[in-house]
Parts: structure tokens; C-alpha cells; sequence
């Protein structure tokens, strides 16, 4: 290439008013969606975290007592039973939350009764090491199973674990027991929660999320209770294949129904584990594609600007153009001006983006909880964008290639 | 020389249409994002009751013994207030009017046979309640403070909820089963709904539908009816909501003047030091505080964090916009030179020609405000089709209709401002010679 810098730089010095308005637009840009985009990503993998769940083959209803019960637990082994009855469904068992469900039972304990003892005069589980608050899961018989949980260490619930009071065996998961016996193994081991007789751990599960998800570290705070529900309220899960799960689910309204006209069956609450999470999610979804229109739009933007100014420019210039284009120049040269042009306010652009993107971040970090921007999106937001600004300043740069030498000859 | 003006930017626009296009489109993109967010937030912090807010209190008063430290997740147990707090606030009488209530939610049993019960949220509350918030009965009235006392099985219901169970308005004196007791219909109140629900329990929903029926918070204590809201206690819970160490309640107040107020926050300040004289209370006594409604809101935090970070998103779009549509005029003012400098040398002051550029600039932001405004509208449909709790009352009025263009407007002149000001400082001569 044997174009010199200086006369670019001598021409933008001259439009230098809108060159550096150019590069603040591309700065704003830059900062902007550098920031979007870590956004979106961290948004995505929130969206996409894994429960543990077998959710495809899942599906879930709620059913609400209308009269006082004085043994709900009696009248949910009833619905169980019925349910069970539905072809196509391999398991059927009453929980009172699930993963990812949103409402949540949780309970502080502690890994040994010392720590417990030391919490409770401290009026806090804050300052002690193997205390903990963690999410609870109730359900009856057959619960891990039918969620389709790897169990890692120990055994299921056995029969005779299941009770509608104290219970005195718990699964919990493999994060929990990290957390409650640090380098210590949890299986056999009890915790204690303050109630008369402590609770044994008798298996640890992989993965297993909350109900209601928080902080990274603790969304795993998870522990299976074999306490049978026993209020009016109660949440039934069904297992079938993926395919059945929209017949299931209608078969199972009106088998309820049947059994027990006496009780409200939200519509809201019957559908597919899928549609759970989906309706989980429903406003990070919203929020990603929020992100991405606004990043889209703000790209487009930009490239309106550098297009409708380089448009401007050969227009301005074209007796320049075709005077140089007599003395020599050729076609690639007058190309190869406007990209070199381009490439300088965008890269002009990319430096103070940069620095805003490190300050917007900052910003972020200190009202919404952002995490710190990782470095390597500063590298991407900058080819992202001389990517899109060779491709808006194409367009005018071959029409200004395509100018005539004779032009030169003629007055404007 | 304001139509020729016009005219002038009418004929400068259509010379250049795609750039024209493009400053329009950027402009009504900026806007359309900008208003959109903006009238999701102007619904979501309006007014509830507008006439009669500044009148409207919440004391907080903080029974939590020193050693209690707030969880982090959990709510704010000094949020709501004991039971027998709100009583002593209540029989003091130191304001206009007051009320305590908590949220319920009951299972009602239609009379018509064959119809499915269903559940309705509701309020327990107290006498004044209906007066203070200024209610208006279309059949029957309110209870009585007797009847609080009484704990008498008496219920007022929404008009809507009437005409659902008795197919009329007027179900004064008719019997509705809530959940497992009977309660006599005295009252049907018109159609309320102050959004947000400044009202009610911070776990609660702030926006959509509101209460269906309303019945005394004795009667409710007494029956054990279900509350909706926060419960917190600081001592192992027995069940009893009556304890001095479990608040659930929320308490307003209505003081008319401000010697009042000051005079109630006297008052609080003086029943918490009498409370912790008495040993119920640890904390001092300027722990107790009363907050206006205002104040109320801003406790709440009715705006989601994502809601304001889309908002500031949108802000920060339309400054790009804004910054696209500076360059682009400067460029295209720049490149008039040549009309300048014969406008200056014919005589035409500096003001005229910052004037006759100023009117092409507001000539596109008006344009721009028209496409931000139909674009705000397709935006604000897409969101009242969000399931979200505010979503429903994504619509635009007046002032934010008129606010649209105004913001337009503003938008598209500061914009015009830098390059309108470079143009008409163009020498004449200079220019004339390049001719």
C-alpha cells in the first residue's frame, strides 16, 4: 500500500468538528455494547443453568383445598393413587416445591451441634463456618426418582423415612455437604437444626437446585426432606414420557377432580416442567432480547452515521476525487483513501470506548450488581466494530472509487 | 420570515432525501426506545391517590430487641408493625383517622350450585380504613369502630365481586361463605384501584387488581384467617399473631395539617421511649419514624432494577442517536457554505441564518417525534403483552403524549444548536470567492 497517512490526517483535521463527533458516537457505541453484551452472556448462562432435573419428562399441577382438612396427607395418598391410574404415567408424588419453582421453604443448620450452639447465643448463623441457611424440598416417596436426581453417595429414602412430623433423614446436595462438612465426608453424618433429634444425612445428589435462585455460590443450597405434605395445599408431580405430557396433564385435572370436586386446580399451574422454567426465566428472556434489539439498534445507528457522513464526504469531494484520479490515482487508491479514512475515526473511536466501557462498567458494579467487565470483550467490541464500519463506509467509498477522472475537467 | 424559513428547510431536506431519512429514523428510533421506558416509569411512580396523599402517614416503629440483625434476603420485620402496637396506636386517636390491616386471601364458595369455588385477595382491616382512603359505596357502608371491637362477622365486598356471586350490586345484607365461615354482606364498594397498592405489604403485588373484599381485622384474628404478607417474628413463632414480637400489620395514618404531623412524630417518639421504659422495646426511642406516603413508595421499591437499567439503556440510545444526528447536520450545514455566505453578503444577519437552520433542525424533530411516538406505541404494546404486574398499565396520556414531542423537539434543537452556531459564524466573503 502505498498510500500516505498524511493527507488523511491533514483532511479529517480539517473536518475536525465532525470527525470527533463521529468518534464519540463510536465511543458511546462501544461502551455501550461492550457492556450489553456481557449482559446478555451473563443473562444467558443464568437462563440455561442446570437444576439437576430430568425436566423434559416432567410435568407439574397444584391443588388447593377448599374445605379444613384434618388429615390432608390422607386425601394427597388418594390423589396419588388416582394419578397413577393415567396411562402413560410412570410416577406420581406430592411435593411442596420444586427447583426453579419460586416459592421456598428454607431452614438455617449447622454441621455440628457445637456451632449450632455458638450460632444461636451469637443470635446468628452468619459467624459460623458450618452454619447455613439452605432451601428445603418436601416430598413423598418416590421424589428422587421421579425428578430423575444422581444420587453420588448413600442411598434414597427408605419407606419408613417418610412422615408427616420431625423428620430424621436428608438427602442433600453435593454443594450443601461441601459447605456443611468442609473437607470432611457428609455421608452419615448429622445436622443440626435445633429441632429435638438431629437429621442424618443418608445420600448427597450432584446437582440440585433451589426453588427461588440467589448469589452463584449458594443456588445449590439444596436438601430432599422425606416429610409427606400435609397441608391443603400441595403441588403434584407427574412422570411420563415427553410426549404425553399435554394428555397427562389434561387426564389428571379431571381425574382430580373426580376424586375430589372440593378444590381449585389453578390453570396457571398446570403445565410442563418446561413451561415452569420458562415462566422462571420469563423476564431474563425478556431482558436478553431487550439487550440484543437495543445492541442491534445502536449498531445500525452507528452505521446510518458513517455511512450518511461518508456518503457527504464523496460528494464533497468529487472534483478532488476526479482530480486525483487524473494525476494517477487509481480506482483501488480512492477505495482504499475512504477505508483507511474510516478505520482511523473508528480506531480513534475504539480507544476512548474503551475507557468508557471500563467506566460504565465501574458504573454497573456499583448500582446493579454487575460483575467486573472481563478484558476480552474490549478486543471484540473494537473488531465488531471497524467490522462495521468498513461495511457502512463500502458502499460511498465505491461510488467515490467509480467517480470519472473527466470530472477534474469540468467547474462544479 | 418564518414561512420562508420553512420553506427553505422544506426544499434543504427534500434536496438530500436518504440523508433526511436516516436523521429521522435515528431521531424517532431514540425517541421511540427513549418515551417508551419512560412512560413504563412515569406509570409505574404516579400518584395513587392524588388528592389526598400528602395526608397520608406510615409510622415505623422498630420493637426488635438490640441482638436482632436484619437477614440479608429476608424482609424488613420493622416493615410492618405487632398487633399490639397498632392497637395502642389506634385507640391513641392522635390522627385524623387511621387504620391498621394485613392482606388475605380466602377460598369463596359461590351460592349457585355447580359453581367452583374460587379465591379472591382481600383486606383486613378497621373502620377508618374506608374514609381515609376515601372509598365511595355504591350500596350499604362501612363497619363501625363498635363493630371492630364486636369482631363482628360483617364483610364489604368489591362491586365486581358482587355482581360475580349475587349477579347484582346490591347484595347488602346477603350471606358469602369465605373460606369456612359466613360473613353478612353491609356494604359494596365502587370500583378502587390506587396504583401501585401503596397500601399494602412490601411482599405484596403493587400493580394489577385490587382488593375484592374488606373485612374487620378482629374478626379475621379471631376466625385464623390466612394473611397474605410478611410475618416476622424474632422469638420462636407459636402462631399466636397477637405477640409483641411478630409484626404483620400495616399501619396508616391521615394528619390534615403539619403542625399534626410533627405533633404525631412527638407522639411516636414518645410511645417508644414509654415502651422501652416499660421494657418491651431495647432500641432508643428515635428509632421510630414517620414516613409520608411519598417516602412509602420509595421503601417499596416499586421499580425493578431491570426496569431501570432498560431505562437508562434507552437514554443512553438516544444519545447516540442524538450524537449521529449532530454530525450529520454539521456536515450537511457545512456543505451550505456557499448559500451562507450569499445570504450574509445580501445582508441577512447572523440570527437569521441561526434561525433558518434552527427551523430545519426542529423540522426534523418533529418529523422524528411522529415516527418515536408510533414506535413508543408498538414498544408499550409489547410490553402489555409481558406478563409482568405492571405491564397492564403500560399506556401513554397526555402529558407523556405531549412529553414525546416536547422531548423530540428539544432532542432534535440541541442537536441543530453546535451546528446551526458554526454555520452562521461562515465569513461572507470568504466563501464568495470559492463561487
Amino acid at each position: 500500500m502505498n498510500l500516505p497517512l498524511q493527507p488523511i490526517l491533514a483532511s479529517l483535521r480539517h473536518h475536525r468538528l465532525t470527525t470527533t463527533l463521529l468518534m464519540l458516537q463510536v465511543a458511546l457505541t462501544c461502551a455501550i455494547v461492550c457492556n450489553v453484551a456481557f449482559m446478555v452472556v451473563n443473562r444467558w448462562s443464568e437462563v440455561h443453568i442446570d437444576s439437576g432435573v430430568d425436566e423434559a419428562s416432567l410435568s407439574v399441577l397444584d391443588s388447593q383445598g377448599v374445605k379444613a382438612d384434618a388429615n390432608p396427607w390422607v386425601h394427597h395418598a388418594e390423589d396419588l393413587a388416582a394419578l397413577r391410574g393415567i396411562p402413560g404415567v410412570t410416577s406420581a408424588v406430592a411435593v411442596d416445591t420444586l427447583p426453579l419453582g419460586g416459592s421456598e421453604s428454607s431452614t438455617g443448620a449447622c454441621g455440628s451441634s457445637e456451632a449450632l450452639e455458638a450460632a444461636i447465643k451469637a443470635n446468628s448463623l452468619d459467624g459460623q463456618s458450618t452454619c447455613v441457611q439452605f432451601a428445603t424440598l418436601a416430598g413423598s416417596s418416590g421424589e428422587l426418582a421421579a425428578l430423575g436426581l444422581k444420587l453420588i453417595a448413600g442411598r434414597d429414602f427408605l419407606p419408613e423415612d417418610y412422615k408427616t412430623g420431625d423428620i430424621s433423614t436428608a438427602i442433600i446436595s453435593r454443594e450443601l455437604a461441601k459447605r456443611l462438612y468442609p473437607g470432611a465426608q457428609a455421608l452419615g453424618k448429622s445436622l443440626y437444626n435445633g429441632s429435638d433429634t438431629p437429621v442424618r444425612i443418608v445420600g448427597i445428589v450432584d446437582t440440585l437446585l433451589r426453588p427461588y435462585l440467589r448469589d452463584a455460590g449458594i443456588n445449590q443450597f439444596t436438601m430432599l426432606w422425606p416429610q409427606l405434605p400435609n397441608g391443603n395445599n400441595v403441588t403434584y408431580l407427574l412422570r411420563s414420557a415427553p410426549r404425553d405430557s399435554e394428555r397427562v396433564l389434561e387426564a389428571a385435572v379431571a381425574v382430580l377432580n373426580k376424586v375430589n370436586p372440593q378444590r381449585i386446580i389453578p390453570a396457571k399451574s398446570v403445565r410442563t416442567y418446561t413451561q415452569m422454567r420458562d415462566t422462571y426465566f420469563q423476564r431474563d428472556t425478556t431482558m436478553i432480547g431487550l439487550l440484543l434489539a437495543s445492541a442491534m439498534g445502536l449498531f445500525f445507528v452507528t452505521a446510518l452515521g458513517i455511512a450518511g457522513l461518508a456518503n457527504f464526504w464523496v460528494q464533497q469531494r468529487t472534483r478532488q476525487i476526479g482530480i486525483r484520479r487524473a494525476i494517477g490515482a487509481t480506482r483501488g487508491d480512492i477505495l482504499h483513501y475512504f477505508q483507511i479514512e474510516n478505520f482511523l475515526i473508528v480506531s480513534g473511536g475504539i480507544a476512548l470506548g474503551m475507557l468508557l466501557a471500563y467506566a460504565l462498567n465501574l458504573l454497573l458494579m456499583q448500582h446493579y450488581e454487575l460483575p467486573r467487565l472481563p478484558l476480552h470483550y474490549l478486543p471484540i467490541g473494537a473488531l465488531a466494530l471497524w467490522g462495521l464500519g468498513q461495511i457502512a463506509v463500502l458502499g460511498p467509498a465505491l461510488r467515490a472509487a467509480a467517480v470519472p477522472p473527466v470530472v477534474a475537467t469540468r467547474s462544479v | 420570515m418564518f414561512g420562508y424559513y420553512f420553506d427553505l428547510a422544506l426544499r434543504s431536506l427534500r434536496r438530500n432525501p436518504i440523508l433526511t431519512a436516516l436523521m429521522v429514523l435515528a431521531i424517532g428510533l431514540g425517541i421511540g426506545a427513549s418515551m417508551t421506558m419512560l412512560t413504563v416509569l412515569h406509570v409505574m411512580s404516579a400518584d395513587p391517590l392524588p388528592d389526598r396523599s400528602g395526608q397520608l402517614f406510615y409510622p415505623h416503629l422498630n420493637p426488635t430487641p438490640l441482638s436482632h440483625r436484619k437477614n440479608a434476603m429476608g424482609p424488613d420485620p420493622t416493615d410492618n408493625m405487632t398487633w399490639p402496637d397498632a392497637m395502642a396506636l389506634l385507640a391513641a386517636h392522635r390522627g385524623t383517622r387511621q387504620a391498621a390491616m394485613a392482606g388475605g386471601n380466602l377460598v369463596v364458595q359461590p351460592e349457585k350450585a355447580g359453581a367452583n369455588p374460587f379465591t379472591i385477595d382481600g383486606r383486613y382491616t378497621t373502620a377508618d380504613f374506608f374514609t381515609m382512603f376515601g372509598l365511595r359505596f355504591v350500596q350499604g357502608n362501612a363497619w363501625a369502630a363498635t363493630e371492630d371491637a364486636a369482631r363482628s362477622r360483617v364483610v364489604v365486598l368489591s362491586e365486581a365481586l358482587s355482581r360475580t356471586l349475587f349477579g347484582t350490586n346490591d347484595s347488602v345484607g346477603r350471606m358469602v361463605q369465605l373460606g369456612e365461615h359466613t360473613f353478612r354482606v353491609i356494604g359494596v364498594t365502587a370500583p378502587w384501584m390506587p396504583q401501585p397498592k401503596f397500601y399494602a405489604d412490601a411482599a405484596a403485588r403493587k400493580f394489577g387488581e385490587s382488593d375484592q373484599f374488606f373485612l374487620p381485622l378482629g374478626t379475621a384474628l379471631d376466625l385464623k384467617l390466612d394473611t397474605s404478607g410478611n410475618v416476622s417474628s424474632w422469638q420462636k413463632f407459636s402462631g399466636d399473631l397477637t405477640a409483641s414480637s411478630v409484626t404483620w400489620l400495616q399501619f396508616w395514618v391521615q394528619l390534615d395539617k403539619p403542625a399534626q404531623v410533627a405533633a404525631y412524630s412527638r407522639f411516636l417518639f414518645d410511645y417508644s421511649a414509654q415502651q422501652k421504659a416499660l421494657g418491651v422495646y431495647e432500641r432508643p426511642a428515635d428509632s421510630a419514624r414517620l414516613d409520608s406516603l411519598r417516602e412509602r413508595l420509595i421503601t417499596l421499591h416499586l421499580v425493578p432494577d431491570d426496569l431501570r437499567l432498560q431505562s437508562w439503556l434507552a437514554l443512553g440510545f438516544l444519545m447516540v442517536c442524538m450524537v449521529n444526528i449532530v454530525a450529520l447536520l454539521l456536515a450537511k450545514f457545512l456543505r451550505r457554505s456557499g448559500e451562507v455566505s450569499v445570504r450574509r453578503a445580501l445582508g441577512a444577519q447572523r440570527r437569521d441564518i441561526f434561525m433558518q437552520f434552527g427551523v430545519e433542525s426542529v423540522l426534523i424533530g418533529l418529523v422524528g417525534g411522529g415516527l418515536g411516538l408510533l414506535l413508543a406505541q408498538l414498544g408499550l404494546w409489547g410490553i402489555r403483552r409481558r406478563p409482568d404486574e405492571y405491564s397492564q398499565l403500560a399506556q401513554m396520556d397526555t402529558a407523556m403524549l405531549l412529553s414525546t414531542f416536547a422531548l423530540a423537539v428539544v432532542a432534535s434543537v440541541l442537536a441543530g444548536l453546535l451546528p446551526a452556531w458554526r454555520a452562521c459564524h461562515i465569513a461572507p466573503a470568504l466563501q464568495l470567492k470559492t463561487l
